[in-house]
């Protein structure tokens, strides 16, 4: 059932390639199309009454290889086949004023969310790894063709690190099915084989590096923030949305059970470092702290979203680093609620305030008013800046405060460090506010007239609202899910030798 | 176990009076103060049935709620209120219509304005309703976000550095408090307030931070101690406690008169309540380790918050500062209450005197303070927005019973006999003076400079020569004249008959004082 979440996403994107596919019925197509994936997402999750995993589709593939097609859900992927649903319908509505061949607009636009529902939902890595990549091109198209700033330069960078990241784990999945016997590339099964742990030992941080990548590691990054800027909102909600969460699941689901005692100390110890997850959650808070203090000098308004990302992703690194439960529960939870958040950010920063203003300076925004102007625009943003930051109700403040639980047990040193960055992570989002909609000098006489937040936009905001509300208020209903989900066989090695 | 979720409903009525409000169509937005105003008195009507259910010979928790939120959390939603809380949610209640009636200034965008008010409220119920650390943020910060748009949007010239001092302060002092309370629930694995007091009375609660958190160079008792100063800033940001008082004055002089009607009168209950109900349960042992310091630091908040007030020419200022001079009583009380007296009787009997002084004192400055600023309020109104206490003179002749009235109010302020003002503050020092009679001296200054200032403002502003310039000055119509004859009212009534809220609370602070004992 669940699978139709990706062919519904490739049939529309199939059928607004159609040459007799009027261009003005496309953005219904795709917005029919993803209110379907999300409907059938949330149908799947009605029926599954725990997170446990459970097989979708099984069919062999390439048999001489041991490749099937194994489509399977767990609550972590369920939770973010959620979470992309969400993004995908929001994303269209942001998106109804592209006029711009809209047809290949949406139609790639689909594309990625199949690519994504493919990754989270594949338990065949060499499956996973084919979505991965279907990801990957019409991210650059979706940039280099409808993006603004330097855009050419952006959706190349962001290919290249893509490619880069997808190199380095195709290289240790390839060492890992030979060594494994080149029998399978099941998930499951490979999970259980036991690595020598010398291989692990490098293949880990290859492969954690390799994903991270695409969950903006520090200082792998830079493609993020460049990434964001350049490309059109409902391109940068879902970069932000989802793709950055592609890289933190395959962290997760592949780097960190396949091997898992690539954790295990080193036996030495380099500028007190002793293992790789000390190395990783240096990084990941280092990610945190500079995220939130790039941010907070940006003089555009959409580089303080798209550092701001950066530094939440920190967060589910950082989350992912603890290995114990109550850390790892953030993480997958901050996946989801900074989905949700970054992609309001930025569709009130790209859509709401730059398609007006066609300014994204904020030294220009002070100038005009635009609390005034367009206070709906205000609103949502101050909602969608305080819900980031980590105010308690909505859903930044149960996942931060998860990861942070977890992080002190494991290095309360690393509490120190997040929290400056939450601290600082306030001020940008304090400064950005107040420049961009509440500044009170050099105002120009009077509000510029701009035209009015329009329906879909104020649907977009407010299904995005919801969601992180009511994640915020009742963080079981995904809990309920991932919970489940860490106590499978998958996770067996991170049980055993880490929590 | 209540059936009924009376404490649930009472904070949801405001809740839906604010979405209802916000909802108001463009045609109907006059209707907001008045939708507003049904609400917050439907609040009213429901805290004054939770009294009348509610039964004081015991100071346990009552109409409690308890369901499970986020188990892997420690998450449970958790209401219930004792004494206390009644008393605090009598005074919400009772504050918030207040600062509606007097809203009178407010002219524009009055759909947000009213519904932000009633969203604080339900910050201010939840606050002191819930009994979960995780519930009970929630709402901590949910308050926050209304009271810095009020100030932010509809304050004065100043607002906007006004409003982000405000809201700096208490996000760090919040900040502080998260980390706090994260410290403790990776000891206790729990977040429930009566479940931690419990751990800290049988003296588990040190071992236990020893058992997890082991930082090498500090021992159990520092750490606890550290931990006690995260929750210790967090709330005495929002009382305030000197030096951590400067966002105050600035905050209130230039929020609208109404909002500063909300945040004397029931925000800053928030920090003494935070402390009476979470930091005195539970870390007793830490406060009594240092409690010469806190006292210290409660006698200047009293002593220097009198000064300034004496110093300041604008009457929101001088009532800021009065403001503060009145919960460093409180400050005094609570600290002196954690003292080690056993079993000794008369010890217990002075404590019980100081925490029942405490709350009265709480209820009574958010009852005197708020009908202060109402009435500046009203002198704005009729002054073109002047307050500054040169600005009038001899107004006793032109408006005599906006005078009578408010000097009722002045003199509640200034602590006389027969008004409430009286009873709070002598039962704090009834019970402070056994316990710490140097505190109890050094704090006497506070009174009588409060005294002085109060003097001199009935003296400029209603006695001596009449400024000309207000002869046509108009007294205060009927409406007026009735809406604010309800707190003078009270305070009669408080001052005459104590017990309706010392009853209340009685239990409660007997309860109290037995768990801070050893």
């Amino acid at each position: 059932m669940l699978a139709w979440t990706i062919y519904i996403s490739f049939l529309g994107a199939l059928v607004l390639m159609l040459p007799g596919v009027p261009p003005r019925a496309a953005r219904g197509i795709a917005l029919l199309a993803a209110i379907a994936g999300f409907a059938v997402t949330v149908s799947g999750l009605l029926r599954t009454a725990n997170g446990a995993m459970a097989t979708i589709v099984h069919r062999s593939w390439i048999p001489s290889l041991g490749i099937e097609y194994h489509l399977a859900a767990d609550g972590i992927s369920l939770l973010l086949v959620l979470l992309t649903g969400i993004v995908a319908i929001a994303g269209v509505l942001f998106s109804w004023n592209i006029d711009h061949r809209s047809k290949e607009f949406f139609a790639l636009y689909l594309a990625l969310i199949g690519g994504v529902y493919g990754v989270f939902l594949s338990a065949d890595v060499f499956l996973l790894f084919v979505f991965y990549e279907i990801a990957i091109i019409p991210k650059y198209f979706l940039i280099a063709i409808w993006g603004s700033t330097r855009r050419e330069y952006a959706a190349m960078k962001l290919a290249l690190y893509s490619l880069v990241g997808s190199a380095m784990v195709l290289i240790v999945l390839i060492a890992a099915y030979v060594i494994a016997g080149a029998k399978t590339m099941s998930l499951l099964a490979l999970s259980q084989f036991q690595f020598p742990v010398h291989f692990q030992m490098w293949a880990f941080p290859l492969m954690f590096v390799g994903f991270g990548i695409l969950a903006g590691l520090w200082p792998f990054h830079t493609w993020a923030p460049t990434g964001h800027v350049a490309a059109p909102t409902a391109a940068s909600m879902l970069l932000a949305g989802v793709v950055m969460k592609l890289g933190a699941y395959g962290c997760l689901r592949v780097a960190m059970t396949l091997f898992p005692r690539g954790l295990d100390p080193w036996g030495f110890t380099v500028l007190g470092l002793a293992s790789w997850n000390d190395v990783f959650s240096l990084l990941a808070v280092i990610g945190i702290v500079y995220g939130a203090m790039v941010a907070l000098v940006q003089q555009d308004f959409k580089f303080v979203v798209g550092y701001s990302s950066v530094s939440h992703m920190g967060f589910v690194l950082l989350g992912l680093m603890t290995l114990n439960r109550i850390g790892l529960n953030g993480a997958v939870l901050q996946m989801f609620s900074h989905g949700v958040l970054a992609a309001l950010l930025f569709a009130v920063v790209g859509r709401m305030v730059y398609d007006r203003t066609h300014t994204r300076e904020l030294a220009a925004l002070s100038k005009m008013h635009l609390s005034k102007a367009i206070p709906f625009a205000a609103v949502t943003f101050v909602l969608a800046a305080i819900a980031s930051i980590g105010m308690p109700g909505f859903s930044g403040f149960v996942a931060e405060l998860q990861v942070l639980i977890g992080a002190w047990s494991a290095f309360p040193i690393c509490v120190v460090g997040a929290g400056i960055g939450i601290a600082i992570s306030v001020a940008y989002a304090w400064r950005a506010m107040q420049k961009a909609f509440f500044s009170d000098t050099g105002l120009k006489d009077t509000a510029p007239l701009l035209p009015p937040i329009s329906m879909p936009e104020r649907f977009g905001a407010l299904t995005l609202v919801i969601a992180s509300l009511a994640v915020g208020l009742y963080p079981q209903w995904l809990l309920n899910l991932v919970i489940p989900a860490l106590n499978s066989p998958l996770f067996d090695g991170l049980r055993k030798g880490h929590w | 176990m209540s059936v009924f979720p009376f404490l649930s409903v009472l904070t949801a009525v405001p809740l839906i009076g604010a979405l209802a409000i916000l909802g108001l169509g463009d045609k109907r937005r006059d209707r907001a103060r008045i939708l507003a105003l049904v609400f917050s008195f439907v609040a009213l009507a429901l805290t004054l049935i939770l009294w009348h259910r509610f039964d004081s010979t015991s100071g346990e928790l009552q109409f409690q709620e308890l369901h499970a939120w986020i188990p892997s959390l420690g998450a449970e939603y958790h209401l219930g209120i004792d004494g206390l809380g009644l008393v605090m949610l009598l005074l919400s209640a009772l504050v918030v219509p207040m600062s509606i009636a007097a809203s009178s200034q407010i002219r524009e965008r009055e759909r947000l304005y009213f519904s932000l008010v009633l969203f604080l409220q339900a910050g201010l119920f939840g606050t002191f309703t819930a009994l979960n650390f995780f519930h009970w943020f929630i709402f901590w910060e949910l308050s926050l976000i209304p009271a810095f748009f009020l100030i932010r949007l509809w304050g004065g010239p100043r607002s906007a550095s006004a409003a982000t001092q405000f809201f700096v302060y208490t996000m760090v002092g919040s900040v502080a408090l998260l980390l706090a309370f994260l410290a403790l629930f990776q000891c206790t694995g729990t977040f429930d307030f009566p479940r931690l007091s419990a751990l800290a009375q049988s003296g588990q609660l040190v071992p236990a931070i020893a058992a997890h958190l082991a930082w090498h160079r500090f021992n159990p008792e520092q750490i606890a101690l550290l931990i006690f100063g995260g929750t210790f800033l967090g709330f005495a940001v929002k009382v305030p406690i000197t030096p951590f008082h400067t966002w105050l004055p600035l905050t209130y002089a230039e929020a609208p008169t109404a909002t500063t009607m909300l945040l004397t009168g029931a925000m800053s209950k928030m920090g003494v309540y935070g402390f009476l109900r979470i930091v005195l349960p539970i870390f007793f042992p830490q406060i009594r380790s240092v409690l010469t310091p806190l006292l210290w630091l409660a006698v200047l908040t009293i002593v220097l918050s009198a000064f300034a007030a004496l110093a300041q020419k604008d009457l929101k200022r001088i009532f800021a500062y009065s403001s503060i001079n009145h919960l460093g009583y409180c400050m005094l009380g609570v600290f002196v209450a954690a003292s080690l007296t056993g079993d000794a009787a008369s010890l217990t009997a002075s404590k019980t005197a100081a925490l029942d002084g405490v709350i009265l004192q709480m209820f009574n400055h958010g009852l005197t303070a708020s009908a202060l600023f109402w009435f500046v309020a009203l002198l704005e109104a009729r002054s073109g927005g002047l307050r500054g206490l040169n600005d009038f003179g001899g107004l006793r002749r032109v408006i005599p019973i906006f005078t009578g009235l408010m000097g009722i109010a002045l003199f509640s302020s200034l602590g006389l006999p027969g008004l409430n003002g009286f009873i709070g503050e002598f039962l704090i020092f009834r019970g402070v003076f056994p316990l710490s009679t140097w505190a109890a001296s050094l704090a006497l200054i506070g009174l009588l400079v409060t005294a002085i200032f109060i003097l001199t403002i009935l003296q400029r502003v209603f006695s001596g020569p009449l400024n000309e310039r207000w002869s046509n000055m108009p007294d205060l119509t009927v409406t007026e004249r009735l809406a604010v004859s309800v707190p003078i009212g009270l305070m009669f009534a408080l001052g005459i008959f104590p017990q309706l809220v010392l009853g209340i609370i009685n239990s409660t602070v007997i309860r109290l004082v037995q768990q801070v004992r050893y």
